[in-house]
């Protein structure tokens, strides 16, 4: 295979909150490959969120090492984080995260107007089929819709990664499988690289790879031979 | 339980509610330190008018025998009488060459009522047989270093004689020591010299005689009753006509700056405390929208509608009482300063500055209160709202989202959009951080308003109106001959006579006392101007008033104006007012010569001449005058704007800085709160911006830039607010002995602009640190 996008061994995260130390992470090795959807599924508290971060340079391990292609992770400073966030990496959350007092198309044009080699607003909105929609505020839409926006958000600035933490966490199932497949879209016509956390082992079906944490560990990983589309699942 | 969170609540907003409150203690502070002074000065003045006897009345007379004592106290509501001499002269002083003018005072004998008495700082008063001993007035003599037992000569009418300082001192009518021509104290140049009555009325030829009289009036006697019985006495006598206290001109300008200080104490604080109420407002507004649930929490438990509007009140009063706290301590501190500025002006012996206590309970009572009406709307939102309503997160309001989704889409990037956005979403908040901010801007202006605008009055007064080089006055009114004589001294290039006729102008019911103003036609050493600044000459048949003294007696040109003359010599005489001159000092009537001759059937003497001189002559001209017996009196003009300039240099210094930084407290509280606020609200985008690749100075650029530009907006609002408060204080100030132009220059406004914006990027800035340390990860945890 190719060399991959995401190379972690051994990563540790510590965190500590007075005299109590917390490992969230305790020895993490993985890779991650180019166009690949992988799934990170585990139980609450098994450490998914801080390995996403800290693949999404939004924070930095204890010990370990990090590579995003030759960009160094670990031991990277916060300018350099910010920059490769803003280059390469995607995010889509469970609570969204938009900016209420922009309307869709703002809140997408925001992170466009930042970017070197961007889509178009509009085409990013049609992506998630939401084109209709884009004069609308945050208060305005429905939480999936609200998700679909902060997945256009995403994907607008063409990221190399989508890193995603339950972006259907706070949806309900019908709402859940329209967002999922605007991931599954996003993934398959630009080939990014696409990592979702998520508690519904139901969408690890849509994943080339599923990976499995506990304890701060990977504990498991499947490779799905044939994958489910979107529409398929129920849960 | 609601204790405890008062307490945390405290604590978490301790620097915005800090903010608050030094905005507050600066009102507070100005309202200390102008009604202290007020207080401490009036106090100190009625008690040294008390104990030192200052007289009710007074009048000047040509030579009045001194049995006449007799028959004026026994004027129906005279308590007691003192006459004196009084002689205008000059003082030479080794190693000092500039002329300096004496008011000399006779000195009470044993027997008298020893009314307006001498208080001594320093020495004593002349014992009997000591001839030439002087007391000095205390302001002269701390310019010039003299001591008891320093020389001094003077000279009175034409007699030069030496005296020794026998004593310092003051007395209640000159605690504003300056020559009756002056617009402004000099120290250096002018001196009141106390003297024996017998050497003083050997130099003046008033033995045996008096020309001023004092008298002190019996409780509930009418004073305007002896005022016309003593006119009629004085009549034969030359008498210039009687004044009552409110005339005499000390007490005038000491009674002046109190009103002054009056208006200060009334304006500013007002100001100053509704920006804090303001500020209050933003800040405990923001506090219960963020606690929203927490109160529906309570209110869920049954913890009642007043225990929840008590508790954010509770706030709002810790923070009136730091106000109070710093600001009482604040504003004795900078009166203190001002009764020392005071000192200097107003020699009153002693100024016993303090705070009384009621003045304390309007400080604490009035900053308890704004901060109250401040707390007052976030108290009731917070109490009014439904336990179930609460508990939900506050829905942005769908009026708002409706009304700026159908607004046009400006060409601006989305970050300026989003500063926008903010801005429109909390349009009260960002109303009342506007008008805080302009009123920052405001105040800085006014603190260099007062240099602007007396600046405009020297060049208006001794560059425009007053264009001579040497004013001299005649020891008595002279006819033509000394003018000759004047003339024809080298380097003398031009002399013009003063003629003055002390007079009532009266207009219906309405008179003031003033002088007539005789002027020849063509004169061009003193000149009257129209409220243009054009020359404005004289009227061959009528007369013209300085347009206050117009405004004063309501009289519009075309009005018959009477003019009765103080001397009682000459009848009253009606005259048409044909126009009215600007001018910023004094409030008086202007005769044309002929038409004075012609309508009062005399011709007035000169009473003194304006000199043009060749400026490197001037020295020579000086000394050639010094010998000129009937020379009383010498000024320089350029002498006298220095002085005023130096004079005032110090007092607007301080006021400018007070000003100033009064100013910068309230930008610097308005900006921080708004700030506080701003980020408080704003941190989970401004983290979600930062996820999405936003660097820390690019979000920084969000909040600066939303603060910069409510203080761009608010930089045309403070000018206009500044010079709002610049008219409410002219027309405050505004009196007949001087009147402050309202004019502001505009490098006055540029740096009230600089230092608002700076202030404003400055505390921006500082914020900085808050969002380098916005938390990431924190923000994708929890629904807002
Ligand atoms: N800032 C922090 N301080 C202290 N401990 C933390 C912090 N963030 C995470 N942890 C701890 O680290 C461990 C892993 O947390 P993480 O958020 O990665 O779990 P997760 O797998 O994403 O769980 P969930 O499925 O509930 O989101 C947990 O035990 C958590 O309590
Ligand atoms: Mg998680």
């Amino acid at each position: 295979m190719t060399t991959p996008t995401f190379h972690a061994s051994d990563l540790t995260k510590t965190y500590r909150a007075g005299e109590v130390e917390v490992q969230a992470l305790r020895g993490v090795t993985l890779d991650l490959y180019a166009g690949e959807f992988v799934v990170l599924l585990g139980a609450s508290g098994s450490g998914k969120s801080t390995l996403l971060n800290i693949l999404g340079g939004l924070d930095v391990p204890t010990s370990g090492e990090v590579w995003y292609r030759d960009h160094r992770l670990h031991g990277a400073g916060e300018r350099e984080l910010t920059q490769y966030r803003r280059e390469h990496v995607g995010f889509v959350f469970q609570f969204y995260n938009l900016i209420p007092s922009l309307t869709a198309h703002e809140n997408v044009a925001l992170v466009t107007e930042i970017a070197d080699d961007p889509m178009p607003v509009a085409a990013a909105l049609a992506s998630v089929g939401l084109e209709e929609r884009c004069d609308h505020f945050p208060a305005q839409l429905s939480g999936g819709e609200q998700q679909r926006v902060a997945i256009a958000r995403a994907i607008a600035k063409r990221p190399d990664v989508l890193l995603c933490d339950e972006p259907t966490g706070a949806l309900d199932a019908a709402t859940g499988v329209r967002v999922l497949a605007a991931l599954e879209k996003v993934n398959r016509d630009y080939g990014t690289t696409t990592l979702v956390i998520t508690h519904n082992a139901d969408i690890a079906r849509l994943a080339h790879r599923v990976l499995r944490m506990a304890d701060g560990r990977i504990v498991g990983e499947t490779r799905n031979e044939v994958r489910a589309t979107a529409a398929e699942l129920s849960w | 339980m609601l204790g405890r969170k008062l307490g945390r609540d405290l604590w978490r907003l301790r620097l915005s509610l800090f903010a608050v409150a030094m905005v507050g203690a600066v009102g507070v502070a100005n309202l200390v330190m102008a009604r202290a002074t007020l207080e401490s000065l009036r106090e100190s003045r009625e008690e040294f008018y008390g104990r030192y006897r200052f007289a009710d009345v007074f009048a000047e007379v040509e030579r009045a025998p001194e049995a006449l004592a007799r028959r004026i106290a026994h004027i129906d509501g005279v308590a007691a009488v003192d006459t004196r001499v009084l002689a205008a002269g000059r003082a030479e002083l080794a190693g000092f060459g500039e002329p300096i003018r004496v008011m000399a005072v006779s000195l009470g004998e044993p027997d008298s009522a020893n009314l307006n008495a001498v208080y001594l700082r320093e020495g004593r008063l002349p014992a009997p047989g000591e001839r030439r001993a002087a007391v000095l007035s205390d302001g002269f003599a701390q310019a010039h270093h003299l001591r008891v037992g320093s020389e001094v000569t003077l000279v009175l009418h034409g007699r030069r004689q030496r005296f020794t300082v026998m004593g310092i001192g003051t007395s209640p009518e000159h605690v504003a020591q300056m020559d009756p021509s002056a617009v402004f104290p000099d120290a250096r140049r002018f001196a009141v010299a106390w003297l024996p009555r017998e050497t003083l009325a050997a130099a003046t030829d008033l033995d045996g005689a008096f020309n001023s009289v004092a008298i002190t009036l019996q409780p509930g006697a009418s004073e305007a009753a002896v005022l016309a019985a003593l006119d009629r006495v004085l009549r034969r006598y030359g008498g210039r006509g009687a004044i009552g206290r409110e005339y005499q001109r000390s007490h005038r300008y000491l009674s002046e700056e109190l009103r002054q200080l009056d208006t200060m104490a009334r304006t500013f604080p007002v100001v100053f405390l509704a920006v804090s109420a303001f500020i209050l407002q933003v800040v405990l507004g923001r506090l219960v929208a963020s606690q929203r649930e927490q109160i529906g929490t309570l209110k869920a438990f049954g913890y009642g509608t007043w225990r929840i509007a008590a508790h954010y009140t509770g706030l709002a009063l810790a923070t009136g009482g730091m106000a109070a706290l710093f600001g009482v301590a604040g504003g004795m501190l900078l009166g203190a300063r001002m009764a020392d500025l005071y000192r200097e002006f107003y020699r009153l012996p002693w100024i016993d500055f303090h705070l009384s206590s009621s003045l304390l309970g309007i400080a604490v009572l009035v900053s308890l209160a704004g901060a109250v009406a401040g707390a007052a709307l976030p108290a009731i939102s917070a109490a009014r709202l439904a336990p179930a309503e609460a508990m939900r997160a506050e829905a942005p309001s769908s009026r708002w989202v409706r009304r700026a989704g159908r607004r046009k889409r400006l060409p601006l990037g989305q970050s300026h959009r989003f500063i926008l956005r903010n801005l429109q979403r909390r349009p009260i908040r960002s109303a009342l951080t506007w008008l805080g901010l302009a009123s920052g801007t405001a105040i800085i202006m006014m603190g260099r308003f007062q240099n602007d605008a007396i600046e405009l009055m020297i060049d208006q007064q001794f560059r425009r109106t007053e264009r001579h080089d040497i004013a001299v006055d005649a020891v008595q009114a002279r006819g033509r001959a000394a003018q000759r004589e004047l003339e024809r001294l080298t380097g003398v290039l031009q002399v013009e006579p003063v003629r003055v006729l002390p007079a009532k102008v009266s207009f219906r019911a309405a008179d003031y006392r003033t002088a007539v103003r005789v002027l020849d036609d063509g004169a061009q050493l003193r000149r009257t101007l129209d409220s243009d600044g054009r020359p404005i000459a004289a009227p061959l048949r009528g007369v013209l008033l300085t347009d206050y003294l117009a405004r004063m007696i309501g009289a519009q040109p075309g009005d018959e104006i009477l003019i009765d003359p103080l001397d009682a010599r000459t009848p009253p005489v009606g005259l048409p007012l044909v126009g009215t001159t600007s001018e910023p000092f004094g409030a008086q009537a202007y005769v044309n010569a002929e038409t004075f001759d012609a309508v009062f059937e005399r011709s007035l003497q000169d009473a003194g001449w304006l000199l043009a001189v060749d400026r490197r002559r001037q020295p020579a001209v000086l000394r050639a005058l010094d010998r000129r017996p009937y020379v009383a009196g010498i000024d320089q003009r350029g002498l006298a704007i220095r002085n005023f300039k130096d004079g005032m240099a110090n007092t607007i210094l301080t006021f400018t800085l007070i000003a100033t930084s009064f100013g910068i407290v309230i930008t610097l509280g308005v900006v921080y709160s708004a700030a506080r606020v701003s980020l408080s609200e704003q941190s989970r985008d401004l983290a979600s911006l930062r996820i999405l690749g936003f660097t820390r100075s690019e979000v920084s650029y969000l909040l600066v830039g939303e603060l910069v530009l409510l203080a761009l907006a608010a930089v045309p609002l403070g000018f206009a607010a500044g010079h709002g408060l610049a008219a409410l204080l002219t027309a405050g100030f505004d009196s007949d002995l001087f009147r402050i132009p309202h004019y502001i220059i505009l490098r006055t406004h540029a740096f009230a602009g600089a230092v608002s914006l700076a202030c404003a990027l400055a505390c921006g800035l500082g914020l900085r640190r808050r969002v380098d340390r916005l938390d990431l990860v924190a923000v994708l945890k929890a629904r807002e």
